[in-house]
């Protein structure tokens, strides 16, 4: 865990011992996390380390098998089903994908949650909505169908979708995938304006790392559902662990190879292989 | 050795049955709950501050109904024609096809109104709103609504099961009427009968028990094709191939239901 922490910086998001399965394989191994408000904390880890699990988890989308996500001071698997949606409307979420719904314009994708937890009117909500979008540079385009935008701007009006309720806590899931470099690095400069403009905390999930280190005030790194590293990019950098630099430097590793569990998995007996995909 | 073998096809016979019957009681059980959230968001929503939107409702109603409207008007009129043809053939046999318009109300408005317009809908309707649902789910559009603090259910189920159970019966009305018209013009052609004499008869062999009957077997196949096509949209795994499948799947498993369900109503009601 990092030595950098401030001492009163207040918590918005604290997870202890979070255990997570799917079926009988373990995908989290007890986690521990705080995020400080008004950071941006990335968390980063190869394929198959659990951090999209971890975020489901934040994002109260998943309950786990054990441990406590406490956002905003609350134990989100505790409270009762009203309270959670209050605390939702706190909460900001950008998808991989985007996850603009299909059937409805931009811009009644981005009013879609004025629409349900406010009782502004329609004007109120349109001048809202194309407020958010100048912030992510996609005024003129709410009439537009989502599958008229390009994946850059899907990201975007996802972002504006993300904010329009002011949250408090913004997620993003993998922001830079599937784009080009020069869009990646715009969306990192949203990210980081949003932080800077609206004081929102910011929690993104990548394993981007030009975009990790470019926007992080502190970085997270699992590692087979367990963290491997909680601290600022510059400990990061200089972190002495074999594994951290073989992930910065891009080096692959030999995995173990357990000669019985190999040849379980070769011979197909399944129920000796246990743990194993099916 | 053989002896073995036979015990181990034997255990993995029996397993494979357990399975089945396990799936089928989670399949069960998963409408159950789907019901009955359904009820609580539809009741208890607005105290959470999450109504079901009336105008979501309409534009399901609009989906599911209105534009249904053009081919269960043909399929009603087509069925209508055919009965009355089958009836007259066969009952020219017995030299009574002035009794064709019996056979003719009864069929239509307590079996082949409902049965038809229920496979129509859930054909057109069920394995759409598997399709809606299973795409959002794998675009994650579903997780998307929750973390916005939008339940699901509530903004997307209710609105299809309340215009399913509004609309399904109505369009069944609708069907009756027109499956009756079209067999009056049929009649009308090859007996002579007018269009009042056959209405009349059909008015004096009917009784509003019959209506009842045609019409709540419509409202309880619009639940059904809902529901089911609701579920198979949510439970979708994988890509467009999970979505492909979990459309074909739901309508197979609309039809079924509503065959079974016709078939069990029928005999319900007539012991």
């Amino acid at each position: 865990m990092s030595d950098t922490e401030k001492p009163n910086a207040k918590n918005v998001i604290e997870v202890r011992g979070l255990v997570t399965h799917y079926g009988t394989r373990q995908i989290l191994n007890g986690v521990d996390v705080d995020i400080n408000e008004g950071e941006i904390m990335v968390i980063m880890g190869g394929s198959g380390s659990g951090k999209s699990t971890f975020l489901r988890h934040l994002m109260a989308l998943q309950r786990p098998t054990s441990g406590v996500i406490k956002i905003l001071g609350q134990d989100v698997w505790k409270l009762p089903q009203k309270k959670l949606f209050e605390l939702r409307k706190k909460l900001g979420v950008t998808f991989q994908g985007g996850a603009l719904f299909s059937s409805m314009t931009v811009g009644e994708n981005i009013m879609l949650p004025l629409y349900e937890h406010t009782k502004l009117d329609r004007l109120t909500m349109q001048i809202m909505a194309r407020m958010k979008l100048e912030v992510v540079d996609l005024a003129g385009f709410e009439d537009l169908m989502p599958s008229e935008l390009s994946g850059g701007m899907v990201k975007r009006a996802a972002e504006a979708r993300a904010v329009i309720m002011d949250p408090r806590i913004l997620f993003f899931d993998e922001p830079s995938a599937g784009l080009d470099p020069v869009v990646s690095s715009q969306l990192d400069d949203l990210i980081l304006r949003l932080r800077d403009a609206m004081g929102m905390t910011i929690c993104v999930v990548t394993h981007e790392l030009e975009s990790a280190f470019k926007i992080a005030d502190r970085i997270t790194v699992l590692d087979k559902g367990s963290i491997l590293f909680t601290g600022t990019v510059e400990e990061l950098r200089n972190h002495p662990s074999d594994r951290i630099q073989n992930l910065l430097n891009r080096r692959s590793e030999e995995a173990e190879i357990d000669a019985d569990e190999y040849l379980r998995r070769l011979t197909g007996d399944k129920e000796e292989a246990e743990g194993m995909p099916r | 050795m053989v002896e073995g073998s036979h015990q181990n096809l034997a255990a993995r016979f029996f397993e494979k049955v357990g399975r089945i019957c396990v799936s089928a009681l989670e399949e069960m059980g998963r409408h159950g709950v789907m019901i009955g959230e359904s009820f609580h968001w539809l009741f208890l929503g607005p105290g959470m501050n999450q109504p079901v939107r009336l105008g979501a409702v309409f534009t399901e109603m609009m989906e599911i109904g209105v534009r249904a409207i053009g081919i269960i008007g043909i399929m009603a009129a087509a069925i209508g024609a055919m009965l009355a043809i089958q009836g007259i053939y066969s009952l020219k046999i017995f030299g009574a096809e002035g009794h064709v318009v019996v056979g003719v109300a009864f069929s239509m408005v307590r079996e082949f109104a409902p049965l038809i317009t229920g496979i129509l809908v859930a054909g057109r309707s069920g394995s759409a709103l598997s399709a809606r649902l299973g795409t959002m789910k794998i675009n994650q559009e579903l997780d998307a609504l929750e973390v916005m603090g939008i339940n699901p259910v509530r903004f997307l189920v209710v609105p299809s099961l309340l215009a399913s159970l509004v609309m399904v019966p109505v369009l069944t009305f609708m069907s009756m009427v027109l499956g009756l018209y079209a067999a009056a013009l049929y009649v009308n052609t090859a007996l002579g009968m007018s269009m009042a004499a056959f209405f009349d008869q059909t008015i004096d062999v009917l009784s509003v028990d019959d209506l009842i009957h045609g019409l709540s077997k419509a409202a309880i196949f619009g639940v059904l094709f809902a529901l089911i096509g609701v579920l198979n949209g949510f439970l979708v795994k994988g890509g467009a191939e999970g979505v492909g499948k979990a459309t074909t799947r739901s309508v197979v498993q609309c039809i079924s239901a509503i065959v079974v369900t016709d078939m069990l109503f029928a005999l319900v009601a007539t012991l």
